[in-house]
């Protein structure tokens, strides 16, 4: 196996610059084996680089095992870009009028920062504190290093010379990986129903009214059911 | 530019629960009623349906049926010297904004609230003695009793398909319901619901420890039901999408099923959504209200409705808001304690511990709004002595499931890493392997805690903000160890293989993550107009043709959530308006 960090990116650019790396475009052996499902079928928010801190992120947070395929290929990725090009990336329903103060914590998100926003400032902040820490961005760190700076990024022992607040950074990253793993598979993530499958939850199951009894204290077989399963 | 409708007996601000109750009863009554409600219509056929009600992410995470902050929210802080900033997103507490209001979206709890709250300060003074009470805790009587509500209450129980266990019926104690509970004329419309692992294993637990279990009443319908008015109800599936979702069953107690559709098909009544109303209008003297402004968000039109009454129906928050925004009342200070608009906002509080069984199925996805055991032992039991521990008030504890759906349930025991394998194998170990025991308490009045409006950020309409001053005191921190202990105890004693065990909330609060959407307070109910805003049928002591209905009213807040006082408030003051004032306008208590 090759490098798994020298992904689509590295592709992509050599393309824009003319070279021909095509013929060593690097295919993971999971996506060989399911091609209907691809990793990425493209990204409407994500640039480039984010996209590769994104897969690097949900693939080190939800690696894969015997439990669930590894973040990308539960299109948590795709959830996560999906989220931050529409209404709520965009901060539908946040209310943006200024005067703008940090507030105390109790005071809840004081940023004026749509969360596309946040997450775009917080991927260059992170990548940046990648660069003087380890000499690059977070994408290319191994497994341990990349421990490192979730850890520092979860504890707030990392902070970012910016001035965005790393604690909201982290929230809101941590809460749409979580979102990517268990939200419905209609919003691009929870990629054939893996995360629901993990712990055992049905999904959209329409009743239980005679489960309720009947699986009292009983493991219930769930294969889950989606929106569009029944749709 | 202000269009001038044609001039109606009532407006109803705000079609949920009270305003549907309102509109229904008055229409009936004869009474030209219109109602404006800023949100959209919305109905079971077509927004509530099976698959796409089933939606976590949707409903849950972006508060699809909930006020929308962009236009709309308040300013927060915990105390006077803070600088207020706005609540940018909702958190900690959600009001709805469709027809049906937040009807459409809770879990169903009701319960009865007892003198113990509407009597408050006389109890706790005759027992304790007057220094009991802290100088700042602003508690005071409600100006109502249990007995004058009793057959609202039932009133709103049979509306709203409440399934519960009565557990005291005209004094006798009934086996099986909750024997702290006041005398109720009657058992409750539906038998209780089925109960869970979680709420089996609390029963045996809470009544190995002495204490008296019952299943929490609910207005989720345990078999298909038909209520008094005619209006239909489907049995509860226990789908587990409760909490947050409109009923798809219609099994849930839910105003878009029952008072509205009455009202809407009275020729007397009509409504009109995406009408927000900006300002309540008095008259010369500022002893009448003569109407409100409102403007149509779908063309930022402006209208003046015109009305012998107006009906204060919306979330309460938003009724407290009204009032100070159309300089209805004198606003609370808190400095010079004068004035009563903004007076007492209270919230509730809590504690919690998840207990973890290895080899035990809790199915987490099955359950009622109500699949819930509850203990009353620290509440309205009066036998409680609360004098060794300080605190006035109490707290339920209850345990079972509602809405423990993934993206915001998943308990593993303390310690468990954030992400990477072992966070992923303990996610699959305990998700099903794991039940709560919660505590709801009381948040006592006080001097400090309070609406008023901000100085400083405003909504899509140019106005000021409401702003809210909240924190827990050390009443509520003393009440919340309390009840810890007791959790600990109970789920110590059921042996789980691992225990998250429950702490005191002692921090300031937060208006992250939520917590309750049971705000209380701002314009009180009472005995007098020197501190109270209403008096006990929710009419304003300064004009008496303009009510106020919903948990604005409540002086202080119970453990208890809110909606079964609150129905049975807006039947009572229908009650009030049809029988009495329409007949004698003016008040109804002499102030």
């Amino acid at each position: 196996m090759r490098d798994q960090n020298f992904g689509r990116r590295d592709f992509l650019k050599g393309a824009v610059a003319g070279s021909v790396a095509a013929a060593n475009l690097p295919q993971s052996a999971q996506a060989q084996q399911a091609p209907a499902a691809p990793a990425t079928p493209g990204y409407s928010f994500l640039n480039l680089d984010e996209a590769a801190f994104v897969e690097a992120l949900v693939d080190h947070m939800v690696p894969a095992d015997e439990l669930s395929p590894k973040g990308t290929e539960l299109g948590i990725n795709i959830y996560i870009d999906r989220a931050l090009a529409g209404g709520w990336g965009k901060g539908e329903r946040l209310y943006m009028q200024g005067p703008w103060k940090l507030g105390v914590p109790s005071q809840g998100y004081q940023l004026p920062l749509t969360p596309a926003q946040l997450y775009r400032a917080g991927i260059e902040a992170t990548n940046t504190h990648c660069r003087k820490a380890y000499g690059k961005p977070f994408d290319r760190l191994d497994e341990q290093q990349r421990e490192e700076v979730l850890a520092g990024l979860s504890t707030g022992k990392v902070s970012f010379d910016s001035g965005l607040p790393v604690r909201v950074f982290w929230t809101t990253v941590y809460q749409t990986v979580m979102e990517g793993m268990f939200s419905d598979p209609i919003y691009g993530g929870n990629r054939n129903k893996a995360g629901w499958r993990l712990i055992g939850f049905p999904g959209a199951i329409a009743v239980h009214r005679e489960n309720v009894e009947k699986f009292r204290d009983k493991k219930f077989p769930a294969d889950p059911i989606s929106i569009a399963d029944m749709s | 530019m202000t269009t001038k409708m044609k001039e109606v007996d009532a407006v109803i601000v705000g079609l949920g629960w009270t305003g549907g109750i309102l509109a229904k009863e008055l229409a009936e009554a004869g009474l030209k009623v219109v109602a404006l409600e800023r949100g959209t219509m919305r109905s079971t056929d077509k927004d509530y349906a099976v698959p796409i009600v089933r939606d976590e992410l949707r409903f849950v995470v972006r508060h699809d049926l909930m006020q929308n902050t962009a236009r709309d929210t308040l300013t927060i802080r915990n105390n006077p010297s803070q600088e207020a900033l706005p609540m940018r997103r909702l958190g900690s507490f959600l009001p709805g904004e469709v027809v049906g209001g937040s009807g459409v979206h809770w879990s169903g709890h009701t319960w009865r609230w007892t003198d113990m709250e509407f009597r408050v300060r006389t109890l706790y003074e005759e027992r304790y003695g007057k220094n009991f009470i802290p100088t700042d805790m602003t508690i005071q009587d409600w100006g109502i009793t249990y007995a004058e509500l009793e057959p609202y209450y039932d009133k709103f129980e049979y509306t709203a398909a409440v399934s519960g266990k009565a557990g005291n019926i005209r004094g006798q104690i009934q086996p099986g319901g909750n024997p702290f509970e006041a005398p109720r004329e009657r058992e409750y419309p539906l038998p209780a619901l089925t109960p869970i692992l979680a709420s089996e294993m609390f029963t045996a637990a809470a009544n190995n420890n002495g204490y008296h279990p019952f299943p929490r009443p609910a207005a989720n319908a345990s078999r298909a039901y038909t209520n008094p008015d005619g209006s239909k109800f489907g049995g509860c599936q226990y789908c587990g999408y409760c909490q947050r979702f409109g009923c798809e069953a219609n099994a849930k107690g839910s105003p878009h099923i029952t008072v509205i559709p009455i009202a809407m098909r009275n020729p007397n009544f009509e409504l009109r959504t995406h009408a927000w109303v900006t300002k309540v209008l008095k008259d010369s003297d500022g002893k009448r209200v003569t109407g409100v402004t409102y403007t149509n968000v779908l063309n930022g039109e402006e209208f003046e409705q015109p009305a012998g009454m107006v009906l204060l129906c919306a979330y309460a928050i938003n009724n407290v808001h009204l009032m100070l925004l159309s300089g209805i009342g004198q606003p609370y200070d808190p400095v010079a304690q004068t004035g009563v608009i903004g007076k007492s906002y209270c919230y509730q509080t809590g504690a919690g511990a998840t207990l973890f069984f290895e080899g035990r199925h809790f199915n987490p996805f099955m359950n009622a709004g109500g699949s819930n055991t509850t203990i009353d032992d620290f509440n309205i039991n009066w036998d409680f002595d609360r004098g060794p521990h300080g605190f006035v008030g109490g707290y339920n504890i209850g345990a079972g499931f509602n809405t423990a759906l993934p993206i915001g349930y998943r308990p593993v025991p303390s310690g468990t890493p954030q992400w990477g394998k072992a966070w992923k194998a303990a996610t699959a170990k305990w998700y099903q392997t794991a039940m709560n025991i919660n505590a709801s308490g009381s948040v006592m009045a006080n001097r400090y805690n309070y609406y008023d409006l901000d100085p400083t950020y405003r909504n899509a309409f140019g106005q000021p903000l409401m702003r809210m001053t909240f924190d827990y005191k050390a009443n509520e921190h003393k009440m919340g160890q309390h009840a810890a202990q007791v959790i600990n105890d109970i789920a110590k004693s059921m042996n789980p293989t691992r225990l998250n065990q429950a702490t005191a909330r002692t921090q300031p609060w937060t208006v992250v993550p939520y917590q309750s959407t049971h705000n209380t307070g701002g314009t009180i109910m009472g005995t007098n107009p020197r501190d109270s805003a209403l008096n006990k049928y929710l009419q304003s002591w300064d004009c008496h043709n303009l009510f106020a209905v919903g948990a604005n009213v409540f002086a202080h807040n119970a453990s208890y959530n809110p909606t079964g006082p609150v129905g049975a408030l807006a039947y009572w003051t229908a009650d009030a308006i049809k029988n009495r004032y329409v007949k004698n306008p003016g008040p109804l208590v002499p102030a």
